[in-house]
């Protein structure tokens, strides 16, 4: 944005701010320096333009239609433009700075701190370094807490969840050799242990689905109108995506384990005998045969799964996998 | 926000920063809006361009920066900062919830109940629009880990704490010494991050993986050159001097590449993909190898292919002749 462009939309956003009645388009041109020059066709484009660029950055212009005159007219609300008054404790200052980097990437990390400095431009002190009171009762001003939002999906996806937008995206599921096409009807966004999942109602399916946003393939493409997805009342996001709180049915697996290796399956065992050939013979427990597989076979030549026979099978299907 | 298309948005923080700031020294206002004091000034002529309609002098707004302070008067229609925009309330709304899901963490007597008293202040802030789409966003976070108390100590009372670290990689409990520095949470797991006497380098200590921690009787003094490890762009990040390996994985075996940090990721068809990545030591290659078992392959070194090959024998071989 060029230097005069700039003055000029401060000049109007001022203009608009002060007049008391709306101002036509014309008067408009007569008060704010740098439309002057230009003829009306030219002119009209600019303020169209203009007015664009001020709604984007958040400027409410309110177009009031008289009914007596041809020519809307146009100002700005003080009361919709202004920050509300908000003064903030020293304790809730240190927070909301703490809370203002949390987001490590471009969008978000950006939306957050122009929201600090809006509040500090609006008097709020949150200027305390982050060993403010939080950093003090975690001790010497130390705590720094980072949520990512590393998949390229991810702003699109925050875009359609605020503007209730659906949306239409190419996705891959959990070891599927295929990518389809799915259209969703997005509820939020959930973050676990660093990865993101879109929670919605899937159009395709005629579900409710979960969807992990590092298996979108391509663009996301928002389709019809903003406003048109209903959130369900009292949704619970996370119960969507999946996190039971009490493990599923456990199974137990016995596994023997050679002496002096495996710490960390040791740590894991609901117990240990110890044996006297040279290995120890340890209780799993576990839900999901593969998943232990996975972990079994990982462990080499240390561990020896010897029940349930699912579980073994798994782990020599998955060692004679690793010789092919 | 150097950049000139958010030059306007800053100028409109910029007025009532400094109306509220009276006095103001050029250099923290710089600071505070991330630009060097050249563009500062550079803003502070914009704005002394501008004013009311008619522009005379007595419309336009009045900057001086003599000696360093900022002065600023006739600037009263644009006193006040506009209002948090829905993206920029929700950033910090959902923050602080993620804050507040980390009670153990963010709490301590006073920034418990702090919490809720923010969050209901931004909220009528930043009206209802904002406060929906935050609703709309959650974060997890990991139960507080059971060394947190002892490590939290160590880091009040600037006490040398003595681990036992489980470092799965090569699943063995080492002993650590370390100088605490910081609590790091990062994507909802916490971390110590402190100067291991051990490395001779800063570490991060995944909190679940501390068995045991004693706060020992010595005073915490980490070397000068400590510094804090820039977490930005991920907790686990390979050397560069790290081995490369090569790797092809079916569509089964895809969760290679969202696990872990790749050099090189190309599809190869049918949902396999040949992956890249940087090996911290060769055990971790083997297990992760052996994991895969008929999802995935090494492909290069060829060496390491033929160490999983043998590997897999030997622990075949235990299921040939027992049981």
């Amino acid at each position: 944005m060029s230097r005069r462009k700039t003055e000029r939309l401060l000049n109007l956003v001022i203009c608009l701010l002060a007049t008391g009645r709306p101002l036509s388009a014309e008067q408009i041109r007569q008060a704010v320096p740098g439309y002057d020059r230009d003829g009306d066709e030219a002119f009209q484009r600019m303020f169209e333009r203009d007015k664009n660029e001020l709604r984007e950055i958040g400027i409410p212009i309110d177009v009031v239609r008289d009914p007596w005159e041809d020519e809307p007219g146009y100002r700005i609300e003080r009361e919709s433009y202004e920050l509300p008054e908000i003064t903030l404790e020293p304790d809730e200052a240190a927070v909301l700075g703490l809370a203002a980097q949390v987001w490590q990437r471009a969008s978000l990390a950006e939306a957050a701190s122009g929201a600090l400095l809006k509040l500090r431009a609006g008097g709020v002190a949150t200027d305390q370094p982050v060993g403010g009171s939080i950093g003090a009762s975690i001790g010497g001003g130390a705590l720094e807490l980072r949520v990512d939002t590393r998949d390229p999906a991810f702003p699109a996806l925050w875009n359609a969840v605020r503007d209730r937008r659906v949306v239409r995206f190419d996705y891959r599921g959990a070891g599927s050799e295929s990518v389809r096409s799915r259209t969703v009807e997005p509820w939020g966004v959930v973050s676990r242990r660093g990865r993101w999942y879109l929670a919605g109602y899937d159009r395709d399916r005629e579900a409710p689905r979960a969807f992990r946003v590092s298996r979108i393939t391509g663009q996301v493409t928002a389709v019809g109108k903003a406003g048109a997805v209903e959130v369900p009342e009292g949704l619970d996001l996370r119960a969507m995506v999946g996190f039971p709180d009490e493990p599923a049915d456990e199974r137990v697996a016995v596994v023997r384990v050679r002496q002096g290796a495996c710490e960390g399956l040791r740590r894991l065992a609901r117990a240990v005998h110890p044996g006297t050939d040279g290995w120890d013979e340890a209780e799993l427990a576990f839900t999901d045969p593969e998943r232990l597989a996975g972990w079994m076979a990982s462990l080499g030549a240390d561990v020896e799964v010897v029940e349930p026979p699912d579980a073994r099978e798994a782990v020599i299907r998955r060692l004679k996998g690793a010789i092919a | 926000m150097s950049g000139s298309a958010d030059r306007l948005p800053r100028l409109l923080a910029l007025v009532p920063y400094l109306m509220s700031h009276p006095g103001a020294q050029v250099d923290e206002v710089a600071a505070v809006f991330g630009l060097s004091e050249k563009q500062l000034i550079d803003d502070l002529q914009l704005v002394w361009m501008c004013g009311l309609p008619g522009h005379t002098p007595g419309d336009l707004i009045d900057v001086s920066w003599d000696g360093g302070e900022i002065l600023i008067d006739n600037a009263d229609t644009i006193a006040r900062p506009l209002r948090l925009g829905i993206d920029e309330a929700s950033a910090l709304l959902v923050a602080l919830r993620v804050l507040s899901a980390t009670p153990e963490l963010a709490a301590g007597e006073g920034a418990s109940d702090a919490l809720p008293r923010v969050m209901a202040k931004l909220e009528r802030a930043a009206g209802e629009g904002a406060a929906t789409v935050s609703s709309q966003v959650a974060v997890d976070v990991d139960a507080a880990p059971d060394a947190l108390p002892r490590v939290r100590e160590g880091l009040t009372r600037g006490r040398r704490l003595s681990l036992r670290y489980y470092v799965p990689g090569r699943d063995e409990v080492t002993p650590r010494e370390v100088d605490p520095m910081r609590v790091v949470v990062v994507d909802g797991r916490a971390y110590l991050e402190g100067w291991c006497y051990r490395a001779e380098a800063m570490r991060l200590f995944r909190l679940d993986r501390v068995l045991g921690v004693d706060v020992l009787d010595v005073p915490a003094d980490p070397p000068a050159e400590a510094e804090p490890i820039d977490v930005t762009r991920g907790v686990f990040r390979p050397s560069p001097t790290d081995e490369l390996v090569e790797l092809e994985v079916s569509a089964a075996g895809r969760w290679v590449a969202e696990y872990y940090p790749c050099e090189e990721v190309t599809e190869l068809g049918e949902g396999r993909l040949r992956v890249t990545l940087r090996a911290r030591d060769e055990d971790w290659i083997l297990k992760l190898a052996l994991r895969l078992g008929d999802t995935g392959r090494v492909v290069s070194p060829p060496e390491m292919a033929e160490t999983v090959r043998q590997e897999a024998e030997r622990a075949l071989a235990r299921y040939a002749h027992q049981s």
